[in-house]
This record gives structure tokens, C-alpha cells and sequence, in this order.
């Protein structure tokens, strides 16, 4: 083989350079060039009207503002006043005077984000931002993918040596494990509101292992909505990277196993050693995916929460697809979308980096 | 040795058939629900009931789905669209991963990066400049019992077909998958003097099941379950999907009200045959996973 | 957004591509085609009285032909969106009270051209005006009020209010106490807050009114500060969370709402499209009576679907004959028998069992007339909606209500500079 493989590249030389090239082009032609039509293009126009203030459906003309619609999103102030440990209303009260949009002071308009308060209680320090729902939604989103992560991708490795396992029915099991996955998210999210109500399935089976368990609704707890979704969302596509880790299990020799079992190893040993190692590309490949659905997230926001109780659901699209589709803010929209393109392509970025030095 | 084997054994059955209880009940809960009034649901939910067509079961449930949309138009669209998409997608997409994970030409490494970097971008920030640009393209109509070119492509199963043929995730798969096949083969099939389509046509592709089953498996899905663009651009019944028809059932003010049995009952309809068609499916699907195993 | 898209997508295209129109309509002979869009696909009632107008009106003239085309109301908002952007608009839609102005300043609509006869018999609720031009009119209105059983107020010894003397404030708040203690129901009152969208202005705005809040200012329509945020209207925000904090209300509700017929809930606030099923289940125990006078006297709101003519209607005369063949009393009295909302004229309601005098609807007539008031008529509203829906929800679930309502006049008034008031 090795010698053959050095006669071809002499034998086939220039003339195979220049085939190679024109079939690459024509191979990738029909591709491409849907895509620079259907996507590319959307793409270049929508990322230009973040520099607007473009509004869906107004009879105005939308004009170039620079990048007010980014200094807006971005900007951040800290703002402390006077209050009064009876009264919560006094520390709100006195920020007012800077955020009442119609006052002038630089705080003008801009919008709680997070509040704390003196050891005495008379004095507030307050985070205002320019779009408090940017940093919350960004802040949600982040959670959302570091949490189910390591969640689903651990889960699903976990259900891929059980199926690879010597247990019977294993086509049964598998099939079982991947049916939510065909399902689709809209449906999967109707049926989780009814298991997450106060008096759903939920509450009756946690009641059942915990005892002394206080009965929750989930969806309208600030704190529980969001970890309820995490777990609903895992769960959904927990199957689809089962497989992707089963295909990537059948791919380390056999051999290895024996290799491992012959100098004692255990079987923690054994997964240490050899199937770790034997799945370093199929990880990569799950964690990227994983990430990149998951900063995406957004069906489900919209079908079971709308993004709250309290904007503890409200995702970074979530946001985008209100700022654009039900208030119109197409232009400001835009924005929000070029900043989440520039996040998400950066931690892809990174993940390829911290992934890439043993390849 | 033989007892602690058997106990580890118990062990994994344990967790198998937990995960089996945990991926099966919700829908299991869909499918009983599908069968019981909505008073029925409401008040089975607080129970191990909900998960069992209990009480007084009967099949009104679907009739009304039947009653309220023409559920077999919607289920042709649906699967017509589908599987055009997922057949011209899984031809187009493999070309283009074939060329950039075995072909060297200009460009190539351009065209990597920009396919993964179009993963990020959420349909519904390209949904509107979309909408508009495919309002402006020309198109060949049949009208009247003759051809005419016609501009626009609302209201026609092109529009909900062409521009999700070609994508990036599914060309990102491909060149992934295709890199792992050995280089050898199509050498020396180019010594034998075959054409690089040859090469691709008759030894990647039948090396690649793998790729094409989980390629068409997720196109398929995300075609089926493509809500926001057909509302967009279908003005008429008769080009309606199925996930578009489970906005028939959300009536809140009206005498109706949301008819939650009927939800119950359609999303039954219509996630039961794509999991008939995927049990069906996986065998192949997952048998050519494994096949890849000895190969790689 | 519209305009922008196509500058730019004419530079980047090069005029390769043309821009499409409507296609004209110039016929002899044949009937012109009139487009016609209805909302309320699946709702197989309201959809088989608009069939049959249109069967009507196509036998009844040769000149013009309605084609019909049906879409779910959950979508139907996005997708005249997505027709106005794409110039694909239908000649008649149908359209929320509200929402119109909106429209009509987006330039969707053109002003009707009806008779000032039909114009005129038709009541308040059910006519759209913007910029003192009619630009809808609808065959119903709705109308909200509560639902009772009359055993609950015998048992909490609470006395029955009419619309001339509903109960006040302090007698609603005992009563919901009352109700509550008596244990017998998993939450005294359901506001229908499970249900999202529209509802949450077209149900709680109302109350708002009556503490004396309002949602915007209505003398210029240029400021919600003052209005939304104002002391009553946080006042209604401080009362209305309570309901929920004390435990009257559900905050996590779904959007079931077969809770009061089930007797699991005391009292319900709901429209009177709800009331028929309520009324086969509790026969003589269930009472209609009005919303409470929380200070401002009682208020409910109006408005519903109604049927208007999209600027790009190449036929608005086929389209006007056909709204104004629709309106006739015989189709206002079939909507009102099939889907139980109030009739838009007088002469309608008295043909109609349940709503003529006496009837067990009739309440809702009076409710309707005496009560209700127009979410703000001005095209901010469709902003207003969605930023109010928030601010009202994220009261329900715990927020301070003057920062919540704070937040939303802030959120309005941008909007509003934003678009130059919308002039």
C-alpha cells in the first residue's frame, strides 16, 4: 500500500491537481451556491440592518444609526443611593431619579439588573443596564449550556455503555431511549407543562421518593423553572448523542479490551485506559454540537414559559425573537443577533482549541 | 466470580429499565390522554393513571381532529416535503463533504470554517430578509394549462423546500464521517482510472451509511417539525404541514376553548408514524453504525 | 423593515430579480375574484357562518366572487405579517379591535366604504375607527364578567351584585377572603391568567381602568408615564399580586380553565363565550354578575374580531359589498346563536334567544353597554400589549408592581419616541 500510494502522486501529478480542483469546485457548487442564496444573503441583510432602526411594518423609513443599537445592549452602570431598612421603596424610589428616562442624568432610561445592600441597610448599590434582558438572557443561556453539557453528554455516554453492555434487548432498550428525540420539541413541551404543574406526575413522584416533600410548580418558580427545562431538554435529545457515542464505542478494536482485561484491568480501568482515549473525536464532536444546540435553545422557551416567571427563562434567541417578532424591532433584533453569532463562534472557537492538542 | 457477574448484571437491568420507564412515559401519557376527555386528562395527571387509558375511553377525541383539518393533507405535505428535502439534501450535502474532506482545491478551508460558522445562526434572525428574497425570485408556474414564469415563490411546495436542501450541519457530518474512510481505497481506484463522481458514487457512499442515516434522520426531523417558515409562506390550506395544524387546536377566548384531548390525540397522529417509520429505520440505521465499527 | 430589505436586496441582486405586485384583475364576464382571509380555522362554528355568507354572496350578484382561505388564529397575526412584508395580502381580512390602528398606520388597510345605516346600527364594540375613519367592522362583541355559583355566595353569606350596585373593593376582597376560608376550593378565584397572549390587556387593563389607572395617556397618546405607572394603576398592580400572593389565585394556572365547572374554584372571571358550558353543567346555581367597581366604577373591555379591506385590494368595492352583505342581521344572528358572542346590533340581539331581553345572556348586553371601554385606539397598541402581558406577569409571579409598571411606561415611551409618536 505504501508503496503504491508514493507511485501515485508520481504517476498522477499535475493532471490530478487540476482534476481534483475542478471536481472539488463542481462537488461543492450545488451546495454553496443554495446556501450563498438562501443563507449568505439573509444573513449579509439581516446583520446590516443591526446598524438600522428599522422597524417590521412601519410606514417610516428606517435610517443608519452607527452602532447606537450596540452601545444601548451593552451599556452597563452601578448607581448607589440612599435607603431605608423599613422601606423597601426608598432605595427604588432614589434610583428612580436617575433612571426616569425624562430626568437627565447618564442613567437615564436604563433599567435595573441587580441590586445589594449595605450590612446597615442604608445604603443600595444597583447594576443598571441599558438592556437589562441582555445580560439576564445571556446570563440564562450560558447556565443553560454549561449545565446540560455535561448533563446530556454525560447521560448519553452513560446509556451508550449500557446499550454496548451485555444485557439483553438491547435493540429494544435503544429504540426506547431515542423516541423522544423523533418527537418533536413543541409536542415534547406540551407534555411536560401538565408533569410540571403543582399536582402533576412530577411533584407525585418526587413525593413519593423524598419524604416530607413540598409539592412545586415548577414553571412559575424563578428558581425551578429554568433547571426544570435543562432536565426536560436533556431528556429530549439525550438519544441523539447516545448514538453518536455508540457509533464512537463500536469504533475501538475489541482487541484493546482483551489487551486491558489480559494485564487485570478492571473495568473502570479498563473504561479509563482504552475507552476514553478510543472516544476523544467522538467527544469533541458531541460537545461542540451540544454547545451549539444549546445556545440555541428556544422552542421550548417559547411553548412553556414565554421566558419567565420573573425573565428566569428568557433566552438570548427567546430575546431576539421578541425584540424582533412581537415588538418589531427588527433592527435592534439584528443587533442582539450579531452579538450572539460573535459569542457563539468564539466559544465554538475555544472549545476547538481546548479539544485540538492531543489530535 | 459468577454471583458478582450476575449482580452487576441486575445492576444494569436496573438502570436499563428505569431509563426505559423515563424516555417512554411521557409519551405513553400523550397516547392514553389521547383516548379521554379533557376532564379526564386534568384529573388523571395527579396519578399513575395519566399514563394508562383508563376510564371511560373512547375515540371522540380523534374524530374531532378529523373534523377540525384535513389531516391527511397535512400528513402528504409534511412527508412530501420531508422526504425531498432529506433525499436532494443527503445527495447535495455528501457531494460538497466528499469534495472538501477528499478533494484539494482552492478554497476549501474557507468553505469548512464558513459551513460551521452558518451552524450558530438561528433561523428566526434570517427568517424575514428570507421571506423577501424568495418573494422576488422567479419561478415557472403551470397556469391555465400552459408554463409561464411568474415571480414569487409563496404558496408552493418549492418554498418550503429549496432553501433547506443544502446545509451545513449536514455537509460538517460528511466531511467528519469521510475522513475516517481509508485514503487507500480511492487511490487506487484513480490508478484504475475512475472518475472522482465514480469514486464517490461507488465506493464513499456505500461506505457511508452511518453519515446518511443520521444525516436523513435529522433533516427529516427538522423539516417535520419547521413551524415559523411555513407560516410564512403558505397562504392556503391545501400546503399546510402538520406542526402548522397544532395552532387549530389553541382557541383560548373562544366557545371552544384549547382542546386539549384533540392536542392529545394529534400529536399522537402525528409522532406515532415517524416512530413506527424510525423502529423500522433504526435497524438498518444502527446496523450500518455498527458495521462502521469493524471497518474503522 | 419591509422598505429597508428590499433597498438592500435590490443593490445586492442588481435588478437581476423583479419585484412583484398583485396581480391585476381585469375580467369580463367571469366574476372578479376577491381574496378573503378568516382567522378562525378550526373553530368550525364561526368558519361555517362566514361559509355561508360567502355561498350567499356569490349566488346573490355576478360581479364578484369571495374565495376563502382559513388560518389557525394562533398564527394568523404573523402570517398577515408575513404577507404585508411579501405584497401577497388577501382583499378582506378579518382583524383584532384592537390591533387595527396599528394596522391601518402600517399601511395594511384602507378605510371602509360602508352604508352610514349599517354604520350606524352597529354598536360601539364592534366598529374600528383610526384617525376619526372607519376602518372595521365586526358582527359580535365580546363581553367579560363573573361567574358565581349562587351557593357559594349563600354559604360565605356575601349578597348578589347588580350592574347597578356591584360590589365594591373592600366587599370583593372579603368575599375572595371568605371564599378562600371556607376550604372547599383549591383557590377562590381564577383570573385566567394560564392563558397568554391578547388576553392579559384585554382582561386586566379593564381592572387597571377601574382602580382609575389606564394604560397610556389618552389625551395625546404620546406617554404612558403617569397612566401606566401611575399611583392607581400601581395600586391595581399592588391588589391584583396580592390575589396571588395570599393564595386566591393560582399563579401557575394552565389554560384549562374547566376548574369552576369542576368546583374546585370559587369564582371565575371569563367572557361570555364560556358561559353555555357552565350553564348546561350548574342550570339555576350559576350567576353572571359584573366585574367590581374598584373605584372607578365597573369596567370591561371591547372590541373583538372584526372584518376590514387591506390597502392593496385592487376590488375594495366587491370587498365592501361583501362586509356589508355579511353585517346583515340574518349572519350576526347565526354568529351569535353558533359561538354565543354578544350581536352587534340591537335588532340582531333581539332575534337571539339568549340575548334577547330576559335571556340568560342578556346580562352580558347590559355588562357590554354600560362597561366597556376600547384598549387605546392608536397603532402603539400592538407594543403596548406585549410589554403590558410582561409586566402583568411578572407581577402574578412576585415583582414589585410599581417597579414592573415602572419598567413598562419606560419600555412604551421608548417605543413611542422610537416611532415619532407614531404620527
Amino acid at each position: 500500500m505504501v508503496s503504491l500510494n508514493n507511485l501515485n502522486r508520481k504517476l498522477l501529478g499535475q493532471s490530478l491537481k487540476s482534476r481534483s480542483a475542478r471536481a472539488g469546485f463542481l462537488f461543492v457548487f450545488p451546495a454553496v451556491s443554495m446556501m450563498l442564496l438562501f443563507l449568505v444573503t439573509p444573513v449579509i441583510l439581516a446583520f446590516s440592518l443591526g446598524f438600522t432602526n428599522a422597524k417590521f411594518a412601519s410606514p417610516t423609513e428606517p435610517s443608519f444609526i452607527g452602532i447606537e443599537n450596540f452601545t444601548e445592549m451593552l451599556s452597563l452602570g452601578q448607581v448607589s443611593v440612599e435607603a431605608d431598612p423599613n422601606d423597601e421603596n426608598v432605595a427604588y424610589d432614589n434610583l428612580r431619579t436617575y433612571t426616569k428616562p425624562s430626568n437627565a442624568s447618564p442613567y437615564a432610561g436604563m433599567q435595573i439588573l441587580s441590586e445589594s445592600y449595605s450590612a446597615d441597610g442604608t445604603q443600595a448599590n444597583f447594576t443598571v443596564a441599558g438592556d437589562a434582558l441582555f445580560w439576564k438572557s445571556l446570563f440564562n443561556t450560558l447556565v443553560f449550556a454549561a449545565v446540560i453539557a455535561p448533563l446530556q453528554g454525560g447521560l448519553a455516554l452513560a446509556l451508550a455503555l449500557l446499550i454496548n453492555s451485555k444485557i439483553r434487548g438491547k435493540v429494544f432498550f435503544r429504540t426506547v431511549y431515542f423516541i423522544p428525540v423523533v418527537t418533536s420539541m413543541v409536542v415534547v413541551s406540551i407534555l411536560w407543562i401538565f408533569f410540571y404543574q403543582k399536582d402533576g406526575l412530577a411533584n407525585v413522584i418526587l413525593d413519593a421518593l423524598i419524604p416530607g416533600f413540598e409539592p412545586v410548580s415548577f414553571l412559575t418558580s424563578p428558581d425551578l423553572a429554568l433547571p426544570a427545562i435543562i432536565f426536560m431538554s436533556a431528556w429530549q435529545a439525550v438519544g441523539f448523542h447516545m448514538i453518536i457515542w455508540l457509533a464512537g464505542l463500536q469504533t475501538i478494536p475489541a482487541e484493546l479490551y482483551e489487551a486491558a482485561r489480559v494485564d487485570g484491568a478492571n473495568s473502570w480501568q479498563q473504561f479509563r485506559a482504552v475507552t476514553w482515549p478510543g472516544l476523544r473525536t467522538t467527544f469533541v464532536f458531541v460537545l461542540i454540537i451540544i454547545s451549539i444546540q444549546a445556545m440555541g435553545v428556544f422552542t421550548q422557551i417559547n411553548v412553556m414559559t414565554q421566558g419567565g416567571p420573573l425573565d428566569s427563562t428568557t433566552t438570548f434567541v427567546f430575546h431576539i425573537f421578541r425584540e424582533g417578532f412581537r415588538k418589531n424591532d427588527i433592527g435592534y433584533s439584528s443587533a442582539l443577533a450579531i452579538v450572539f453569532f460573535v459569542i457563539v463562534v468564539t466559544i465554538s472557537a475555544i472549545q476547538r482549541r481546548l479539544t485540538r492538542d492531543k489530535d | 466470580m459468577k454471583k458478582k457477574f450476575s449482580l452487576g448484571l441486575t445492576i444494569q437491568y436496573g438502570f436499563a429499565i428505569f431509563f426505559m420507564l423515563l424516555f417512554s412515559l411521557p409519551l405513553l401519557f400523550m397516547i392514553s390522554s389521547s383516548f379521554k376527555d379533557p376532564q379526564a386528562i386534568f384529573a388523571d395527571v395527579k396519578s399513575w393513571r395519566a399514563f394508562f387509558p383508563v376510564g371511560d375511553v373512547n375515540f371522540d377525541q380523534y374524530l374531532g381532529v378529523f373534523d377540525r383539518l384535513p389531516l391527511w393533507q397535512f400528513l402528504f405535505n409534511s412527508i412530501f416535503i420531508s422526504a425531498v428535502v432529506v433525499l436532494l439534501g443527503l445527495f447535495v450535502n455528501s457531494l460538497a463533504g466528499y469534495a472538501i474532506a477528499r478533494l484539494k482545491f482552492k478554497g476549501q478551508n474557507i468553505i469548512l470554517v464558513g459551513l460551521i460558522a452558518t451552524l450558530v445562526i438561528p433561523f428566526e434572525t434570517i427568517a424575514m430578509p428570507l421571506l423577501v428574497l424568495v418573494n422576488s425570485l422567479p419561478r415557472v408556474g403551470f397556469e391555465n394549462g400552459s408554463f409561464e414564469l411568474t415571480t414569487g415563490w409563496l404558496n408552493t411546495y418549492l418554498v418550503q423546500i429549496a432553501p433547506f436542501i443544502a446545509w451545513g450541519f449536514s455537509i460538517f457530518l460528511f466531511v467528519q464521517y469521510f475522513k475516517t474512510i481509508p485514503k487507500e481505497l480511492d487511490e487506487a481506484a484513480l490508478i484504475d482510472g475512475a472518475s472522482f463522481f465514480s469514486i464517490y458514487w461507488r465506493i464513499i457512499v456505500p461506505l457511508a451509511g452511518p453519515a446518511f442515516a443520521t444525516s436523513a434522520i435529522l433533516s427529516f426531523l427538522a423539516i417535520w417539525n419547521a413551524y415559523l417558515w411555513p407560516v410564512m409562506v403558505v397562504q392556503t390550506e391545501a400546503l399546510r404541514t402538520v406542526q402548522v395544524g397544532l395552532d387549530y387546536f389553541w382557541a383560548s377566548t373562544s366557545e371552544e376553548g384549547t382542546q386539549w384531548g384533540e392536542i392529545m390525540a394529534y400529536s399522537t397522529l402525528i409522532t406515532v408514524p415517524i416512530i413506527i417509520v424510525f423502529v423500522i429505520f433504526q435497524r438498518s440505521f444502527v446496523a450500518s453504525v455498527a458495521s462502521s465499527g469493524v471497518k474503522g | 423593515m419591509i422598505k429597508t430589505t428590499r433597498v438592500l436586496l435590490a443593490a445586492s441582486l442588481a435588478g437581476v430579480l423583479a419585484i412583484t405586485g398583485c396581480a391585476p384583475a381585469t375580467n369580463t364576464g367571469e366574476p372578479v375574484k376577491v381574496s378573503m382571509w378568516s382567522h378562525a380555522a378550526g373553530n368550525d362554528q364561526e368558519i361555517a357562518t362566514v361559509k355561508e355568507a360567502i355561498t350567499d354572496f356569490n349566488a346573490s350578484q355576478t360581479s364578484y366572487e369571495v374565495v376563502l382561505e382559513e388560518f389557525p388564529q394562533e398564527s394568523y397575526n404573523d402570517s398577515i405579517a408575513a404577507a404585508a412584508a411579501s405584497n401577497s395580502l388577501p382583499c378582506i381580512i378579518d382583524v383584532d379591535g384592537p390591533i387595527m390602528p396599528n394596522w391601518a398606520w402600517s399601511g395594511y388597510m384602507q378605510p371602509l366604504q360602508i352604508s352610514s345605516t349599517l354604520e350606524e346600527s352597529l354598536i360601539a364594540g364592534a366598529k374600528g375607527y383610526y384617525n376619526g375613519e372607519l376602518y372595521s367592522a365586526g358582527a359580535w362583541d365580546a363581553a367579560l364578567g363573573m361567574l358565581v355559583r349562587k351557593s357559594t355566595l349563600e354559604k360565605v353569606g356575601a349578597r348578589i351584585p347588580t350592574v347597578s350596585e356591584p360590589w365594591t373593593l373592600a366587599e370583593f376582597d372579603g368575599l375572595l377572603k371568605a371564599v378562600d376560608a371556607t376550604g372547599d376550593y383549591d383557590y377562590a378565584i381564577d383570573w385566567g391568567n394560564g392563558w397568554t397572549g391578547e388576553w392579559y390587556p384585554y382582561a386586566y387593563s379593564p381592572i387597571m381602568q377601574s382602580f382609575g389607572g389606564d394604560l397610556i395617556n389618552r389625551d395625546t397618546f404620546e406617554s404612558a408615564d403617569g397612566a401606566i405607572n401611575s399611583d392607581k394603576s400601581v395600586a391595581f398592580g399592588n391588589w391584583f399580586g396580592s390575589t396571588f400572593a395570599k393564595g386566591y389565585a393560582n399563579a401557575a394556572q394552565t389554560g384549562d380553565r374547566t376548574e369552576f365547572i369542576a368546583g374546585t374554584i370559587g369564582i371565575q372571571y371569563n367572557g361570555n363565550w364560556a358561559v353555555k358550558d357552565a350553564l348546561e353543567a350548574l342550570g339555576d346555581d350559576l350567576l353572571i354578575v359584573p366585574p367590581p367597581n374598584f373605584g372607578s366604577g365597573p369596567k370591561i373591555g371591547a372590541g373583538s374580531w372584526q372584518f376590514g379591506v387591506s390597502s392593496t385590494c385592487e376590488n375594495a368595492e366587491g370587498a365592501n359589498q361583501f362586509i356589508e352583505f355579511i353585517l346583515q342581521d340574518k349572519y350576526i344572528v347565526a354568529f351569535a346563536n353558533r359561538i354565543g358572542l354578544i350581536p352587534a346590533t340591537a335588532a340582531a340581539a333581539a332575534e337571539v334567544p339568549n340575548y334577547a331581553p330576559g335571556g340568560p345572556f342578556a346580562i352580558f348586553v347590559e355588562l357590554s353597554n354600560q362597561f366597556s371601554v376600547l384598549r387605546p385606539p392608536t397603532p402603539a397598541y400592538l407594543k403596548i400589549s406585549t410589554i403590558y402581558e410582561k409586566a402583568v406577569a411578572d407581577i402574578i409571579n412576585g415583582a414589585n408592581a410599581k417597579q414592573a409598571l415602572d419598567a413598562a411606561a419606560d419600555e412604551i415611551d421608548a417605543d413611542l419616541a422610537d416611532n415619532k409618536f407614531y404620527k
